[in-house]
């Protein structure tokens, strides 16, 4: 019975606006967020005004100059530059959870909704076990055993969000294979991984790449959380959770700009992607009714 | 089924579940790189004495079904065996930090329910202007991780302003409120902001259901209504996100307290990670596993109360 | 601001002679961005102690004028007219009287009862709901009239501690009835009550309610698409198209002498047992939409008599010859005199 349980609130029970449409231009604006993001991080070396490991002890925490639009951390470093690198760990992090619990996530759900069966109960036991264990747990628990480096963490990320993708997509199986189109190709022979991969998948698509978008968002907090404690992204690299860490004694000694400005990045392009992902669950809910 | 039934058989998931979770959380062990000892020992004298003594200790040389079912019994005694870096029992640890933290979690869950419940409530039956700003506030509040918010909220309350502390958690009860005040409203921040959504938007569909017009047609306050057939209807829903909250609340104990500097449990996991004591994440892992699963039990237990329709079998798995 | 009044007793209401139950006239309801009013001009009335029936097609405006009589209004619209209740216009009470109406004058029984009950709270919740927070009726109070009710209804008390969901759609129905009677109310609007039940159940259901309202002297307005069920059990019929009144009066007078090509082709449209084995003749073409405007007679597209007048003119509600109490609205009303569907 548990299993029937919403654990996250699922993408059909948030409305956000009363009316139809709902309101386009911050959905728009927060698309457009996104990108700048993206194209920060992919330009990154070029966009930067100085080297984010420069350090210079001498000018540490020296507030917006001139030199420095957005000051520097504790140890000296431009901290515009060290956010506009940190946006490339700080999304790549995420990119690679939602990744692999995507195409994982599909694949099991796939086949346990297609076949049915024992695979079904087997596959679905076994992602209800992951849901025992929040995603963050999951990624300690792992840098606890392999210690920093990003690599463990995201695959514990992934591995911790599949069950949700592997649900959505399951229930969204179970539904489309009493698809009357289903049964017309089965009539002209299709094989059922043809129909699957064919038709099925594309058919479900949007939902399950809408949950990934918003997945996206809950993989950036978690990452970003592992960071600040110190046990995400090695100690040298910027990156937005990290540099809040490394800010923390600036916070304390009343310098808190080169934390805040990384806290507010994350929280901005968390809610971009909630906006944008739930926007696209939204129109794909709309157009299936 | 009888009510019995149901709640044997949901016993004896929780049980199974609770088990293979243990079962993972022992294993993970091997998962490490080199042998479990090595490991244990990280960092730490990895001279041949020191092996055997680990090897001793942790029964390493045993078969791996004996070593596991052995600590599943000593767990079950509630010993969860010797810290490596404090070389004290873990148990005394624990005991020593649960208090504050389940004080913290405590704190924070009482601003979840009231703050969150309250601002749904408003949202949807203001609308408006009201309900614009409420959307606003809970959007940015689902986007702030809880260590963005305690780092936020100690540069702007504690350190800038001096209200409250920004570390320790106090002694005496009325100090541990005191200093536990930031970070619980930094561990309920992102909790507020999303049962106040799920609360308005399963309150704004309640809205649209014919039984609300009918009370209306028979002359009921507005405001019971509101209270008597909108809101009660959407507390299923918002019962089935208790093993949510309080598994988030657990979690994110991790990062407030290790900002704030509360020497809870969850800063305990933090150390003990870095410091790659095994044993004691153990512990802390099955104990949050193990209280997710038990509000889970309880939650499944009490919903066909607030919901009869769930006990009749009428419903349907939706909202 | 809950002015305790003592809980009704089981005496049937003395309803003065001369004050309708219900009394509506001139009615026009206009929602913003539609090109005509929902309801232009409607006159209806229902006497005490006597069963009234509203026939119509969906979207007709049938609920919309029964729902008038409670003050049941989507939100943005606007009302002409008066709608009076035992004498009192509700469209022009303040809050309080509104909801003294609601909880003692008149009552609606709605269709589909499982819909219209809240399936998280009991049956005996639902019943004394309106009293308790209302009327200031102790629980103890409003339960022992609920008990009363039921049992008018043909439930017993065992019900008030089940949830809706343990009860069958007629039982449900019957509930529905007997909280609409909780109230004592002079006027009850019973919309299209039995269309959710099945056949055996409908008629269980309308003789019950024919047997209450000769209890307790209310008046009863009975709103269904079905002319035949509307004929059947009712004193006086109406029958409305496109938010105007077609025609009416005495049931036997429309059913079998009806004077308005729609109210005839309702007829033919119906199945009658005794009628000519033919093909169930459906009416052809749509109600005129919302954003539509009128000039003329709304069912002149659909009319087989229509005439260069009937699109010019909207037709005035007159009586028919020898028939003071029957009235039509149609230019072309002696047509269907002396016809074959005179019966």
């Amino acid at each position: 019975m548990t299993t029937e349980l919403v654990r996250r609130p699922g993408l059909a029970r948030i409305r956000l606006s009363r009316t139809k449409p709902g309101r386009s231009w911050l959905y728009l604006l927060c698309l457009g967020f996104l990108v700048l993001i993206v194209l920060l991080a992919l330009l990154a070396p070029w966009l930067s005004p100085h080297d984010s490991n420069a350090v210079d002890l001498g000018n540490a925490l020296a507030g917006p100059s001139g030199v420095h639009p957005l000051g520097v951390d504790g140890s000296g470093r431009d901290t515009a530059s060290r956010l506009i690198t940190g946006a490339r760990t700080s999304l790549l992090g995420p990119l690679g959870v939602v990744l692999f619990s995507t195409v994982a996530g599909v694949a099991v759900g796939l086949a346990a909704g297609w076949r049915g069966g024992w695979l079904d109960s087997l596959l679905s036991r076994s992602t209800e076990l992951i849901f025992a264990f929040p995603g963050l747990l999951l990624a300690i628990l792992i840098v606890s055993i392999y210690g920093e480096g990003l690599t463990a963490p995201v695959v514990a990320l992934g591995v911790a969000y599949l069950p949700y993708v592997s649900r959505l997509t399951r229930s969204l199986v179970l539904a489309e294979r009493e698809r009357p189109y289903v049964e017309a190709y089965r009539v002209q022979g299709h094989s059922g991984l043809q129909i699957c991969l064919r038709h099925v998948l594309p058919n479900i698509a949007p939902v399950v790449l809408a949950q990934s978008t918003i997945n996206f968002g809950y993989a950036l907090i978690d990452l970003a959380g592992l960071s600040f404690l110190g046990l995400g992204v090695p100690a040298l690299t910027p990156d937005w959770g990290r540099m809040v860490f490394d800010g923390e004694t600036a916070i304390q000694s009343g310098y808190p700009l080169s934390a805040i400005l990384p806290c507010v990045m994350i929280v901005l392009t968390v809610v971009a992607f909630n906006v944008v992902g739930e926007r696209w669950a939204d129109q794909v809910a709309r157009r299936d009714r | 089924m009888t009510f019995v039934r149901f709640a044997a058989r949901r016993l004896a998931e929780m049980a199974a579940t609770l088990l293979a979770a243990s079962f993972v959380i022992f294993g993970a062990m091997y998962l490490a790189p080199g042998n479990p000892a090595s490991f244990l020992l990280s960092g730490r004298s990895a001279s041949p004495e020191a092996l055997k003594a680990i090897n001793d200790q942790y029964h390493l040389n045993d078969p791996f079904w004996e070593q596991y079912l052995r600590w599943l019994g000593q767990v079950l005694h509630g010993d969860f065996g010797r810290s490596i870096e404090y070389r004290t029992p873990v148990s005394t640890l624990l005991a020593a930090r649960l208090p504050t933290t389940l004080l913290l979690v405590a704190m924070a869950l009482v601003l979840v329910v009231t703050v969150g419940l309250a601002l749904g409530w408003i949202g949807a039956v203001r609308g408006g202007a009201t309900d614009g700003a409420i959307l606003v506030g809970t959007t940015l509040a689902v986007g702030t991780p809880s260590f963005v918010a305690a780092v936020l909220l100690q540069g702007l309350f504690s350190v800038k302003l001096g209200w409250f502390p920004s570390s320790g958690s106090g002694a005496g009860f009325t100090q541990m409120l005191w200093h536990l005040t930031l970070p619980a409203i930094a561990l309920a921040l992102y909790l507020i902001g999303m049962l106040a959504r799920v609360t308005r938007s399963a309150m704004l569909e309640a809205m649209g259901h014919e039984h609300v017009t009918v009370a209306r047609s028979r002359g009921v306050p507005e405001r019971q209504v509101i209270r008597r057939h909108v809101f009660r209807n959407t507390q299923g829903t918002v019962l089935t996100m208790g093993g949510l909250i309080v598994s988030t609340l657990l979690i994110c104990t991790v990062l407030v307290e290790t900002a704030f500097s509360v020497n809870g449990i969850g800063q305990l996991l933090d150390l003990s990670t870095t410091t790659k004591d095994f044993p004691v994440v153990q512990a802390i892992s099955l104990i949050i596993v193990g209280i997710f699963m038990t509000v889970n039990l309880i939650v499944d237990l009490l919903l066909p109360l607030i919901d009869p329709r769930v006990a009749l079998g009428t419903r349907g798995a939706g909202a | 601001m809950n002015t305790p009044t003592t809980v009704p007793t089981n005496v049937p209401t003395s309803a003065a002679a001369n004050v309708p139950a219900l009394d509506i006239q001139g009615l026009h309801l206009r929602l913003p961005g539609t090109a005509r009013p929902v309801l232009a001009g409607v006159d209806l009335t229902v006497a005490a102690r006597e069963t009234v029936a509203l026939v119509g097609e969906s979207g007709s405006g049938k609920t919309l004028t029964s729902r008038s009589a409670l003050r049941l209004l989507p939100l943005k619209a606007t009302t002409q007219g008066a709608v009076r209740v035992a004498g009192e216009d509700v469209l022009t009470m303040n809050p309080d009287q509104l909801r003294r109406l609601r909880t003692h004058t008149a009552a609606m029984i709605f269709q589909d009862p499982r819909a219209a009950i809240n399936p998280l709270r009991r049956v005996g919740d639902f019943l004394t709901e309106s009293l308790r927070l209302n009327a200031g009726a102790s629980a103890a109070e409003a339960t022992a009239r609920a008990t009363r009710m039921l049992e008018a209804v043909g439930l017993s008390a065992g019900a008030l501690r089940q949830y809706p969901g343990q009860l069958s759609g007629g039982m449900l129905q019957r509930v529905m009835i007997a909280a609409a009677l909780m109230g004592d109310p002079a006027l009850i609007l019973a919309d299209e009550p039995t269309t959710a039940l099945d056949v055996t159940t409908q008629a269980e259901v309308v003789g019950l309610l024919d047997d209450l309202r000769e209890q307790f002297g209310t008046g009863l307005l009975f709103v269904t698409h079905d002319l035949g069920l509307a004929a059947a059990i009712s004193d006086r019929v109406y029958v409305m198209y496109a938010g105007r009144i077609a025609e009416t009066g005495p049931a036997d007078a429309l059913f079998n002498r009806p004077r308005h090509p729609y109210t005839a082709a309702l007829l033919n449209s119906t199945p009658r047992p005794e009628a000519p084995q033919g093909r169930l003749a459906a009416i052809e073409g749509q109600p005129p939409s919302i954003q539509e405007e009128l000039t003329g007679c709304p069912f002149a597209p659909r009319c087989r008599f229509a005439t260069e007048i009937c699109t010019e003119r909207m037709p005035e509600q007159l009586p028919v010859p020898d028939e003071p109490s029957h009235l039509v609205a149609c230019h072309h009303s002696d047509q269907l005199a002396g016809s074959l569907i005179d019966a």
